[in-house]
């Protein structure tokens, strides 16, 4: 099990950002450009060609077969571009790296599914395009059907499908990739919460068949879930590498990656004093879902979980937010006139924090969780960066945002009152 | 457990990749590897060609007997085009069913990358299975339009002799120019989408400097050279001899042709292999 699968040495990927990336050179510019250069005019385009980005530099990493590794950094910080590298659908402008074994990439669910197949055309192109053999498609076809769960329109175009089906069908196909190497984007991040549950399953079990596996997620629950290590990668450079739980800590602590639920089950390394301690912080909906991932329309709760080990005492928690700038937004003191003031008897409690939606910015949140006891005033824990959560705008029209995708600034995005009313009592001038 | 197993059987290639690779190093064992994703890749062609049209498949035969029919009325009448004694509406479909192949395997093949940007940008394979399944792809409609082909001769009692069988090896000499020109254009297509503008305008000029709609007698003996050059001509030339008993083509013609076809095939696989590396970052 010691061998090596991936190689990889002083990789790096430069673009090449301006006329070529941006827009596609037509013979055109290419005339254009050279007539200029021939009568010493116009150096817009050379400087364009200088204009280059590193998307990756100089990371050199080995890994073992069987290895699970994962690939966490801030959007742009070259993880996307390493996992090109790795399953050669774009070549390194420096560096070296050696692959043995046979490699399934999975950088997006549904590759060349085609809307006028049906859903078993469908799955027979996508399996072969990545990378399974035909036969092996038709032995594993039942259990991918039934895994989508789309039995009844299997001999459907696809394009009558939802886009719950499709997705689940074309998560499915992935699903049952069996190569020696997998190189997994972010695809856990589509379908609705038990869907997303079954892929994560579905992922244990493929690594427990001891392939080599590549797995970008922003989710670290799953990547502490999944990975025995964590690559962490910093604006084209390998900032870290080690086990889940120091990278993880150390990515979080950056104000980047999100987590919904932390929980200390070892009473002797959960936060605590003398009067009480921490079980669990999470992040929540109102449909009691626990999620990273919050609807910028809808409330997100905070949930913190302690014990009170002492008796007549009286407590406070308190929640301090920060976008990942690391500005703090607000600081809530818990305001439940149920409990204000009242005795909490030794037992398990439950204090959730309910931030309204459209309130909260798109982006990640950083929350900070604390108690204290209070009357006399004893500070008994605070946990930095205890969770974090993305709110996200879908766009539907609904939001601050309206239909509007463009760059969206400001610390806050509440849903104002707007009124319009056209008034008739001048005339218009012409 | 059978799948791990399966882990541990099966051979294990190293994979070394690195800033540049050989000029014409062709991974023959790769693309054998892959060959079902060729398959799959026609068949999807094929499939989603015809979806959802009323008349499906008659296209294919449809086409070529509109065109023929057209030809005729024009060429064969009005012009009064020459036709080496031979009927004209036969004349012209010997023609027009290679040269139909021939056209829509280099207008598929040259779209064909840009057409599947999404394969590209998300998943390995070997980039040229794009070009030559849509060089593929149109050998099926070829092969159900010969069946109107040998319907018209024999109404027109033109009788079939043992030369029938040597079509495959003008097929051929068609597929393999139509490869090179694909992997060329497809190629180029990818920076350059001026190219997806060029073809219907290349094909139609290839088109008349092809004995289609005249005969190749029409041409001057001085410029048979330079005629030869252009190897549909021969292809042409090659299924008139072969299914209309016209005088076979001139081999000096056939073999400036059969040379032109190895060059645009090198050709176009060199630069093809050359432009692969940045496919994925430009297109």
């Amino acid at each position: 099990m010691s061998e090596i699968a991936v190689q990889v040495n002083n990789l790096s990927k430069r673009y090449t950002i301006g006329a070529r990336r941006e827009k596609h050179a037509t013979l055109r510019d290419r005339l254009v450009s050279g007539a200029s250069r021939l009568f010493g005019r116009g150096t817009g385009s050379e400087a364009d060609a200088t204009n280059v980005m590193w998307a990756l530099r100089d990371v050199s990493f080995s890994v073992k077969q069987g290895e699970v590794v994962g690939i966490i950094g801030r959007n742009g910080a070259g993880k996307s571009t390493l996992l090109k590298l790795l399953s050669r659908i774009t070549a390194p402008t420096h560096g070296r790296i050696e692959i043995t074994g046979r490699v399934s990439s999975l950088l997006e669910v549904g590759t060349g599914f085609h809307a006028e197949l049906t859903g078993r055309e469908n799955v027979y192109l996508n399996g072969t395009i990545l990378g399974m053999k035909r036969a092996e498609v038709t032995k594993k076809f039942d259990e991918i059907v039934a895994f989508a769960g789309v039995e009844e329109f299997i001999d459907t175009p696809v394009k009558r499908y939802s886009s719950g089906m499709y997705l689940r069908l074309a998560f499915a196909v992935a699903a049952h990739l069996q190569p020696e190497i997998l190189i997994v984007d972010e695809v856990l991040a589509v379908g609705d919460a038990d869907f997303q549950k079954k892929c994560l399953g579905k992922m244990e079990g493929v690594a427990d068949q001891g392939r080599t596996i590549f797995f970008v997620s922003h989710n670290m629950q799953a990547i502490t879930r999944l990975c025995k290590r964590v690559i962490y990668l910093e604006d084209g450079q390998l900032r870290l590498d080690g086990s889940p739980h120091d990278v993880v800590k150390t990515y979080l602590h950056s104000g980047l990656g999100t987590m919904a639920v932390r929980e200390w089950l070892d009473p002797v390394k959960a936060p605590r004093g003398n009067a009480a301690r921490l079980w669990a912080v999470r992040v929540g909906t109102e449909e009691g879902q626990y999620s990273d991932q919050i609807d910028i329309r809808k409330p997100v709760g905070i949930e913190i979980e302690y014990e009170v080990l002492q008796p007549g005492r009286k407590f406070r928690g308190a929640i301090d937010v920060y976008n990942e700038e690391a500005v703090l937004l607000f600081v809530a003191h818990e305001a439940d006139p149920a409990w204000r003031g009242r005795i909490r008897p030794p037992g398990r409690y439950r204090s959730i924090a309910w931030i309204p939606g459209n309130y909260l910015a798109e982006g990640t949140m950083i929350v900070n969780v604390s108690l204290d006891a209070v009357e006399p005033l004893d500070y008994l824990f605070k946990v930095r960066q205890a969770v974090a959560f993305h709110v996200v705008d879908t766009t539907d029209g609904d939001s601050a945002r309206g239909h509007y995708a463009g760059p969206f600034p400001g610390l806050v995005r509440p849903l104002l009152k707007w009124s319009n009313e056209q008034d008739l009592s001048v005339t218009q001038e012409r | 457990m059978a799948q791990s197993e399966s882990i541990i059987n099966s051979p294990r290639r190293k994979i070394i990749l690195e800033k540049r690779s050989g000029l014409l190093r062709i991974d023959w064992a790769e693309l054998w590897e892959y060959r079902e994703l060729l398959y799959t890749l026609v068949e999807r062609e094929i499939k989603v060609r015809y979806k959802q049209t009323a008349i499906g498949v008659s296209w294919v035969l449809l086409q070529p007997l509109i065109a023929m029919l057209i030809f005729t009325a024009i060429f064969g009448r009005m012009a009064k085009m020459p036709s080496d004694g031979i009927w004209y509406p036969a004349f012209i479909l010997t023609a027009l069913l290679p040269w139909a192949y021939f056209s829509q395997a280099i207008t598929r093949s040259g779209t064909s990358l840009v057409s599947s940007a999404n394969l590209v940008t998300k998943v390995y394979f070997p980039r040229m299975l794009l070009p030559l399944s849509a060089i593929v792809s149109p050998l099926i409609d070829f092969l159900l339009s010969m069946g109107l082909l040998f319907g018209l001769l024999m109404y027109a009692g033109i009788p079939l002799t043992w030369k029938v069988i040597t079509l495959p090896i003008f097929i051929l000499i068609a597929m393999l120019t139509a490869t090179g020109v694909g992997l060329f254009v497809s190629a180029t297509n990818v920076k350059y989408r001026d190219v997806g503008h060029a073809i219907p305008f290349v094909v139609q000029i290839w088109m008349f400097v092809s004995p289609i709609v005249y005969p190749v007698s029409l041409v001057p003996e001085r410029w048979k050279l330079l005629y030869g050059l252009n190897p549909m001509a021969g292809v042409i030339e090659g299924f008139r001899w072969a299914l209309l008993g016209k005088s076979a083509p001139d081999p000096f013609m056939m073999g400036v042709s059969i040379v032109m076809v190895i060059a645009v095939l090198i050709g176009g696989v060199v630069y093809f292999r050359q432009m692969e590396r940045e496919f994925a970052d430009i297109i």
